[in-house]
């Protein structure tokens, strides 16, 4: 059995804090009307900022703005006085609505990031029951511990969709009534994105993901205390079903909860793409618990070979999701449609660095690193790449949804920092009491003797 | 010159597995085993160095894909940078995630094939290569170890009885 370690259990609770005082500041700290909006905006301007780049996120707000940009230096130029004031209100609600957002896309993307890498564990897992794989049942245990997150997230992360619902913030502006009945694209979209079956999906989602996590752990447990494979059979071929259900509901989640900050715009690959990145991380997370629960001698079947097995997912995978990360862009690159590339040129043009670094920390760095089979079986060697890809992967959600929601308003400060700091916290409690709760070795599984003895 | 060497064959696996670890414990040195499939492990127990082909592979990959950067960036941005259907072509970057598909492919092509030559050099393997085989059935199901004599012919022969071999054969090469 796991003892949870007092430190790591105090870390936790250091994490949750700092990240609940960080993510209160976030609130306090956005402004609260147009007026100091002003204020913000003109110090911004006497720091000689470069606004001729502020608008290139018109895209998320529609058309409506596309003037702005001319008028928000000299409204006074403008052709009438009253025209052009009016104008500069508009400009201003828009990016007051920005700065609003920011907070609430911080805690968004934290709280999406780790509630999807339960779920790609989640997948996983699922998939090694299918697969019958014979190395991995020595880590299902850690597997499920992960997984023991997906109830807590998905209960956070439902109250913050109903909280999108109930106007709390911006950031998806189809649920906006004002904005749909102005936008005859949205409009036209309203039939899917309307809030009652929205938040009807979501539930069905999450209630689904946590049913079949529920009950695997539960007659993993019961496989371990019974005389014959019937609860084995069972998780077997609930497995299967699961994966129906999840590809299914995965890539409905990736419009719900992901492509639809940004509801002009479309992309066929995109819960495929979504997926890989989320079913990395998840990976990435096994090994790095797996190799924690190792050096802390827990894991007494858990030999180099299982961590290179790992080690071996988490290059392919990244690899897996370059791929799709490049179809996506270079079609839409290539064709160059009005209506798609702008969801591009907004991220190429405010969000250059974290759009192209997310690449290089996602692809370039696993790629030279996790190529060697000797590197693969060194500890240091995966905690260094699995801590890149995690915080690349967070970079990749982050241009998922920042842009959508804040448009050039964006910065990794206190309020983003803090939100992956509370989740984290709230993971690393969850998961490791998780762990507490079961023996770590699964007893009767049919598989178990040859993944003891694995050796590749 | 002396040249004779012992030839014990086995006809299974496990026991030439056994046969080669006894074999390097009693410091007899083997110069070559045949066997008619991969034998796992068997490289270990005699303890050949590791392959380093994986290392060439990379270097292969490395120049494939230098060689399509500097292929495409002569032609279609250096040579003649003409205006395609509105592509870019003022600099490398502004039009390089066309060229992908390319370097990708170039890339694994070089890595590939240079390594698959490599492989046949290295094994000395082509055409109308004359056979080694000692013995036509190693190729089908018995396995054989061949070992050198440094005047110890007696004891090497009752040795290699003693490891389980269906058969020991004392030859003279030439």
């Amino acid at each position: 059995m796991y003892t949870f370690s007092s430190k790591l259990k105090t870390l936790s609770f250091i994490l949750m804090a700092v990240g609940l005082l960080g993510i209160g500041y976030g609130f306090y700290s956005s402004p609260k009307d147009i007026h100091e909006v002003e204020i913000l905006l003109a110090a911004e301007s006497h720091g000689a900022h470069g606004e001729a780049e502020a608008h290139g996120e018109t895209e998320a707000h529609g058309e409506a703005k596309s003037s702005d940009e001319a008028h928000m230096e000299t409204p006074t130029h403008g052709g009438t006085e009253a025209k052009a004031s009016a104008e500069h209100e508009e400009h201003l609600t828009h990016v007051l609505h920005e700065l609003q957002n920011k907070p609430w896309a911080a805690l968004y993307v934290a709280c999406i990031f780790f509630l999807l890498i339960a779920m790609g564990v989640l997948a996983f897992y699922a998939i090694q029951q299918v697969a019958q794989a014979g190395w991995s049942p020595v880590l299902f245990r850690v597997m499920q511990g992960i997984t023991a997150y997906l109830p807590w997230g998905s209960v956070l992360f439902f109250i913050l969709l109903i909280l999108c619902g109930l106007h709390f913030n911006h950031l998806f502006i189809w649920l906006d009534p004002e904005v749909v009945a102005h936008d005859k694209l949205i409009a036209q979209k309203s039939g899917y994105l309307n809030f009652p079956f929205w938040i009807v999906r979501a539930a069905i989602f999450l209630i689904g993901w946590n049913l079949y996590r529920y009950y695997s752990a539960k007659n993993c447990l019961a496989q371990d205390a019974a005389s014959d494979d019937l609860y084995y059979k069972k998780n077997f071929k609930m497995s299967a079903g699961f994966l129906v259900f999840f590809i299914v509901t995965e890539s409905i989640m990736s419009w719900d909860w992901i492509m639809s900050v940004d509801p002009h715009w479309f992309s066929t690959l995109f819960g495929w793409y979504v997926f890989a990145s989320f079913f990395v991380s998840g990976i990435t997370m096994i090994a790095l618990v797996t190799v924690y629960l190792k050096s802390r001698g827990f894991l007494e079947y858990v030999n180099t070979s299982h961590i290179h097995d790992l080690a071996k997912f988490m290059f392919g995978i990244s690899v897996f999701w370059t791929y799709l990360w490049f179809s996506q862009f270079m079609l839409i690159w290539y064709a160059n449609i009005p209506e798609e590339i702008t969801y591009f040129i907004t991220r190429i043009q405010l969000y250059n660095l974290p759009f192209f670094g997310a690449v290089v920390m996602n692809f370039v760095f696993p790629l030279l690193i996790l190529i060697n089979t000797d590197f693969k079986r060194i500890t240091w060697v995966i905690v260094m790449a699995g801590v890149v890809i995690l915080a690349g992967h967070y970079i990749d959600f982050f241009n998922m949804i920042m842009p959508g929601t804040v448009g050039d308003k964006w910065f990794i400060g206190v309020p983003e920092i803090a939100s992956v700091l509370f989740f984290l916290g709230l993971f690393i409690f969850t998961v490791f009491t998780a762990l507490t709760k079961a023996p770590l070795l699964p007893k009767r599984n049919p598989f178990i003797e040859e993944s003891k003895h694995f050796h590749y | 010159m002396n040249n004779k060497v012992i030839y014990a064959i086995y006809n299974d696996d496990d026991i030439l597995m056994d046969a080669v670890k006894k074999t390097r414990a009693a410091h007899h040195h083997i110069e070559e085993v045949f066997t008619p499939f991969p034998v796992h492990g068997l490289d270990k127990a005699m303890g050949l160095a590791p392959s380093r082909l994986a290392i060439c592979s990379f270097i292969y990959g490395c120049i494939g894909i230098t060689f399509a950067t500097l292929m495409m960036n002569f032609i279609m941005i250096q040579d003649w940078p003409q205006d395609i259907g509105g592509k870019p072509s003022f600099s490398f970057i502004q039009n390089m995630p066309a060229f992908v598909p390319i370097m990708f492919e170039m890339t694994v092509f070089f890595a590939a094939h240079l390594m698959v030559l490599t492989f046949y050099m290295r094994s000395k393997l082509w055409p109308f290569k004359q056979a080694e085989n000692p013995d036509v059935r190693t190729t089908d199901d018995h396995f054989l170890m061949e070992i050198s004599i440094n005047n110890n012919e007696e004891e090497l022969v009752s040795f290699f009885q003693n490891t389980g071999a269906v058969e020991v054969k004392v030859i003279e090469k030439n």
